[in-house]
């Protein structure tokens, strides 16, 4: 028996090779990285800085925190969160004719290879390049940010759908088909309730992910609370922006434990 | 039965054979009442206009249409910080990724018993996950300085408290069979998990560190803006002095940098899984 055992441990399939290659592949990857860092600028002004910056948020200034008007945290708190939603809402529409365009299930294999570039272009170009395109649209403000943000959601919002509608069990159509049910209750019985679910969850994860990213729009005066927390570091003053980041990391966390309820309710049907 | 429910009874329907079946009331006017009311919200703090958008809509391609076409000559000055970009990513993600690991276990409820300890890291985490990344960028470039090693710091803090979720999920729906074995024979706690959990994790483990890195160089070129190095520097400024072509060009060499990175990364994952 130990013999045997033994005889099958020497034949175990081995690619030492393989494994060397990918080994020194991976390492040389990642000193080849290392040579763009520089430790010049870092020193003993960093730590006294960061420590700073944590009495700052030890000590958040209450004021702001619980002032009640268009300057205080609960105000722009409002303000981020209206954006993310509204900003989620409309890219979650924008991606649905794309996203069917892409459905390599549905559509011919060169139409779909060319709308996943589309995507891939658009989730490219940085946040603050479409803030400042959107900027010559509305002007300054929390619109801006709103369709700053939408644009932004297209390409993961849209990944996810291509998946959703790639994965649609057609074997319902054809039963359904066989019961004589027309194209509009194929589509409300048969493809609805499949992909319902999915969007909702994939939106929903949007939104947790859209608020934690409105900080980026405050870069170009895009409304919401990121260009008073920019302001507020880039000041030196760590009680204001403590106030801030304490106001947004409770709201992120209220968020997320709600929408992950609602995700796991849809996804239990 | 839920409140909703009691409020609004299900239809009761009597089938053929004789059997009562309950179809409870359909939610949809109680989540579109929602959704309409926070939609009315948001449009009155936003200030939506459609109207402005349908006749401001073309001013939005303006400065698109400025880029075209991209400043050819100037790309060779954006090797240097594209490459700088793709470090940073790579080495924020190695970094983030291996430092999450001992906070991963720390935070499974099927290898730590302890509720306290799992709950606290779980805490930790999440908390490390609402920092915005751009935040994070920001006040590492106070500590270490203008330039890579603040967004590499910026990506490694992103990158370890996006695995550090996964990585736990993926640990606590791994087969505890060989580690409770280990640990009967009489295997240390990590050791037992080296040996038994690792091989089942390592897999999605790398396949989700490589997605994390596909996204990271697109992030890290966010980064920049913030004096943080990489790309986002000369975007800025390049922005900032109304170059369009040459952030055309720059915005080109992004994209195909991205397309490979995410091609062979994609090639990669759908080996590993």
């Amino acid at each position: 028996m130990n013999k045997q055992i033994e005889k099958a441990y020497e034949e175990r399939p081995r690619n030492t090779v393989y494994q060397i290659t990918v080994s020194v592949i991976v390492l040389a990857l990642i000193l080849w990285s290392g040579s763009a860092v520089d430790f010049s600028g870092s020193g003993l002004g960093g730590l006294k800085i960061a420590g700073n910056i944590l009495n700052g948020i030890l000590h958040p200034d209450r004021k702001l925190l619980f002032n009640l008007t268009v300057q205080g945290v609960p105000y722009l708190l409002l303000e981020t969160v209206c954006i993310a939603f509204l900003g989620t809402i409309v890219g979650a529409f924008l991606a649905i004719p794309l996203s069917f365009l892409s459905a390599s299930n549905l559509m011919p294999a060169p139409i779909a290879y060319l709308s996943r570039l589309v995507i891939m272009a658009v989730r490219t170009i940085p946040a603050f390049v479409y803030g400042l395109m959107f900027i010559r649209v509305s002007g300054p403000g929390a619109f801006t940010g709103l369709l700053t943000m939408s644009v932004c959601s297209i390409g993961m919002v849209s990944k996810m759908y291509i998946e959703a509608i790639e994965d649609l069990d057609t074997r319902i159509l054809e039963s359904l088909d066989a019961c004589g049910c027309n194209t509009f209750q194929k589509i409300r019985y048969g493809i609805l309730p499949q992909l319902i679910p999915n969007f909702a969850s994939t939106v929903i994860y949007r939104f947790d992910i859209n608020l934690r990213d409105a900080t980026v729009l405050g870069l170009v005066g895009a409304g919401g609370i990121g260009a008073p927390l920019i302001f507020a570091m880039n000041a030196y003053r760590w009680n204001e922006a403590g106030a801030i980041l304490v106001g947004l990391v409770v709201l992120v966390l209220i968020v997320e434990y709600i929408s992950t309820k609602i995700r796991v309710k849809l996804a239990r049907g | 039965m839920s409140l909703y429910d009691k409020i609004f009874p299900p239809r009761k329907i009597v089938l053929s054979s004789g059997k009562t079946v309950f179809r409870p009331a359909s939610r949809l006017p109680l989540i579109a009442l929602i959704l309409v009311f926070l939609t009315v919200l948001s449009v009155k703090i936003t200030g939506f206009d459609m109207r402005v958008l349908l006749e401001r809509g073309n001013q939005f391609f303006v400065i698109l249409g400025m880029m075209v076409p991209p400043a050819f000559s100037y790309s060779s000055q954006v090797w240097k910080p594209l490459f700088d970009t793709i470090k940073m990513s790579l080495l924020g993600t190695v970094v983030g990724a291996v430092l999450v690991i001992p906070f991963a276990m720390a935070a499974s409820t099927n290898i730590i018993k302890s509720p306290a300890v799992v709950s606290i890291m779980r805490l930790f985490l999440s908390i490390v996950r609402t920092l915005p990344t751009l935040v994070t960028a920001l006040i590492a470039t106070y500590v270490f300085g203008l330039g890579t090693l603040a967004g590499t710091t910026a990506i490694a803090v992103f990158t370890f408290a996006y695995m550090g979720k996964i990585l736990y999920e993926e640990i606590e729906t791994a087969d505890m069979g060989a580690f409770e074995a280990m640990e009967a024979i009489g295997a240390t706690k990590v050791r037992a998990f080296v040996s038994a959990i690792i091989p089942q994790v390592l897999p999605s483990y790398i396949s989700n560190g490589l997605f994390c890195f596909e996204g990271n160089v697109r992030y890290a070129a966010i980064l920049g803006y913030v004096g943080a190095g990489g790309l986002g520097l000369i975007l800025n400024e390049k922005l900032g002095w109304r170059e369009y072509p040459s952030v055309g060009m720059i915005l080109i060499m992004l994209f195909v940098a991205v397309f490979l990175i995410e091609s062979v990364s994609r090639y990669c994952r759908r080996k590993l899984v």
